[in-house]
């Protein structure tokens, strides 16, 4: 009973000194000797790399802005668009495919993502630019019947739409798992209740499901992008001239291999961190309704009315 | 005992089966709704009173049986006198007019609170979007929930988002309302504003079908009460009737558990 009372009374004296609002965070020394330690190592390693001759940096800065290597990074960025773009709606298409009750549906899309999926991007690009030799002419027909129109493949499959078929086809293979992914983690009652005020399946899925599973989209399609911003470099190999490839065919001529390669890699780089940025704002966007409190920004530091009430006691 | 209804039913429901893999849940459900009529379907878990009203309105395909609502057959049409399945979108058109209420409200999160409810009355019905929202006001209004037009479904307590869910139902202007244990993902504390709501609902000659373990609300708001049990209809009648004098012993061992 006299710790109770200890307890009770207590509050009144020291509500003040009590209240969490005035508590300290202590200071943290192990972290900032951490903090200081590697701060010096980068530090260090970057004074290391910045003053090696090796790596030629004047070089790297003369090539930096070269019209070969815009030229090549504007076909890297237009490859990487265009062939995403692509990749998401037809991976769109598959994932709600795969997922429909239909069976002819869902079997041609599992086909689709097992062929693409399972086999090495670099052989998809180069069978596409090599089509001709495969089927030297495309044609439109009945099957077994007549023929409606027919080109010469050569005339059809240039480089850059071998490079674009090749990137989009198997983007949309992995595509097609991530958004069926996102799609799936959507909770079965919002479906139903879309069906149950009369929406048809595109409706619902282009209103209901599909912005509750970009939650759990964009992150890995974010991964996509970046990981096909890189794996445009694998165009080269069929005489597409990316930003890989003409950094290449300068230090063929000129044997500056290393400060080429850092032109692309710092460019590489760049992309990538403002890619980055513009994933960060996409999913604040697609969590807008999982806020509790306001329009934006974490819960409010208590305010004065709670102090208030506090001070009522 | 009124004099007989010569309208014709809302809701007809006939030798209604419904069998999950080789679960029996439904076992031949007869059942006749009137026009503005309160039915309250009470009954222990898993007896199919959950599992027939979402047959009414094809949310399950019954195995056997007929429902029409509205003089339509839920889910199938006839064709130079044969039965035709309906496709998936001529049966999204058939539950236009039916609103549902569900347990876990369902309410769009990624929608404001207005968004949610113009959402159907806009994409599906073709309502402009200026009478959809004054429509919205009013609705918002009449549950008390006029200053949370803006705030998203997570913001709100369970009975708020369930009223906003009731508005939801309301603003496609149903024929007939389905709630589906309205209350029962609620604190105790908030089923009393949900229950008021649907109280009112009732008192305006709105035809509903709920499903509930809410006898309160049975006896007070419904015109019949129906019991069902192990998928079958086991005894129904005005509220009186069935909840003052119940005669079948598994009714009577039900309502025994709530005195």
């Amino acid at each position: 009973m006299s710790t109770q009372q200890a307890i009770d009374a207590s509050p009144s004296g020291d509500a003040s000194v009590r209240d969490v609002v005035n508590a300290h965070t202590p200071f943290r020394y192990d972290r900032l000797i951490l903090w200081v330690a590697l701060g010096a190592l980068l530090a260090n390693f970057g004074w290391i790399v910045a003053n090696n001759e090796n790596f030629e940096w004047p070089v790297v800065g003369r090539y930096f802005f070269d019209p070969t290597v815009m030229q090549g990074l504007y076909v890297s960025l237009g490859l990487t668009v265009v062939a995403m773009v692509l990749g998401i709606a037809l991976g769109l298409v598959l994932a709600v495919a795969r997922m429909s009750t239909d069976r002819l549906a869902s079997t041609l899309s599992a086909w689709f993502i097992w062929f693409f999926r399972g086999t090495p991007l670099l052989v998809q690009l180069i069978f596409w630019y090599n089509l001709s030799t495969l089927f030297p002419v495309l044609s439109i027909s009945i099957p077994f019947g007549p023929t409606l129109a027919s080109w010469d493949t050569n005339s059809v499959i240039t480089p850059m739409t071998a490079a674009i078929a090749g990137l989009a086809l198997n983007e949309a293979a992995y595509m097609a798992e991530i958004i069926r992914g996102g799609l799936l983690s959507v909770d079965r009652g919002q479906s139903e209740t879309a069906e149950a005020f009369g929406m048809t399946r595109a409706r619902a899925l282009w209103r209901v499901i599909i912005p509750q599973a970009m939650r759990s989209i964009v992150p890995p399609t974010g991964n996509q992008l970046i990981s096909m911003i890189k794996a445009t470099s694998l165009v080269s190999v069929i005489a597409m001239a990316d930003l890989l490839y003409s950094v290449q065919s300068i230090y063929n001529r000129t044997f500056e291999i290393i400060p080429m390669l850092m032109v692309a890699v710092i460019w590489y780089l760049l992309i990538t961190s403002i890619l980055n940025v513009g994933q960060g704002y996409i999913e604040r966007y697609y969590s807008r309704g999982d806020r509790r409190t306001g329009k934006d920004g974490p819960a409010e530091k208590p305010t004065n009315t709670t102090m208030a009430e506090e001070a009522t006691h | 005992m009124s004099a007989p209804d010569t309208r014709e039913p809302l809701v007809r429901a006939r030798n209604v089966h419904k069998a999950f893999e080789s679960l029996e849940v439904l076992k031949g459900i007869d059942l006749d709704v009137m026009p503005g009529e309160v039915v309250v379907i009470l009954g222990p878990s898993g007896s199919g009173k959950s599992t027939f009203l979402r047959c009414i309105n094809h949310l399950e395909a019954i195995g056997r049986g007929s429902i029409m609502v509205g003089g339509e057959q839920i889910g199938y049409r006839m064709k130079d006198g044969r039965l035709v399945r309906l496709s998936a979108n001529a049966i999204a058109r058939q539950r236009r007019r039916i609103g549902m209420v569900f347990q876990q409200f369902n309410l769009y999160p990624h929608m404001t609170v207005l968004q949610n409810i113009i959402e159907a009355p806009v994409g599906v019905h073709g309502e402009s979007r200026a009478s959809a929202v004054e429509n919205a006001k009013r609705l918002l209004a009449r549950v008390g929930l006029s200053e949370k037009i803006d705030s998203y479904p997570r913001q709100l307590s369970g009975g708020q988002q369930q009223r906003v869910a009731i508005a939801r139902a309301l603003a496609i202007r149903p024929d007939l309302m389905l709630f589906d244990e309205p209350t029962s993902a609620l604190d105790p504390e908030l089923v009393g504003e949900v229950l008021n709501t649907m109280r009112d609902l009732a008192r305006q000659g709105l035809t509903m079908i709920v499903v509930t373990h809410e006898i309160g609300f049975a006896r007070e708001a419904a015109d019949r009460v129906v019991f069902m049990d192990d998928g079958v209809i086991v005894e129904q009648g005005t509220p009186d009737a069935v909840l003052g004098n119940p005669q079948h012993p598994r009714t009577k061992a039900f309502l025994a558990r709530f005195l």
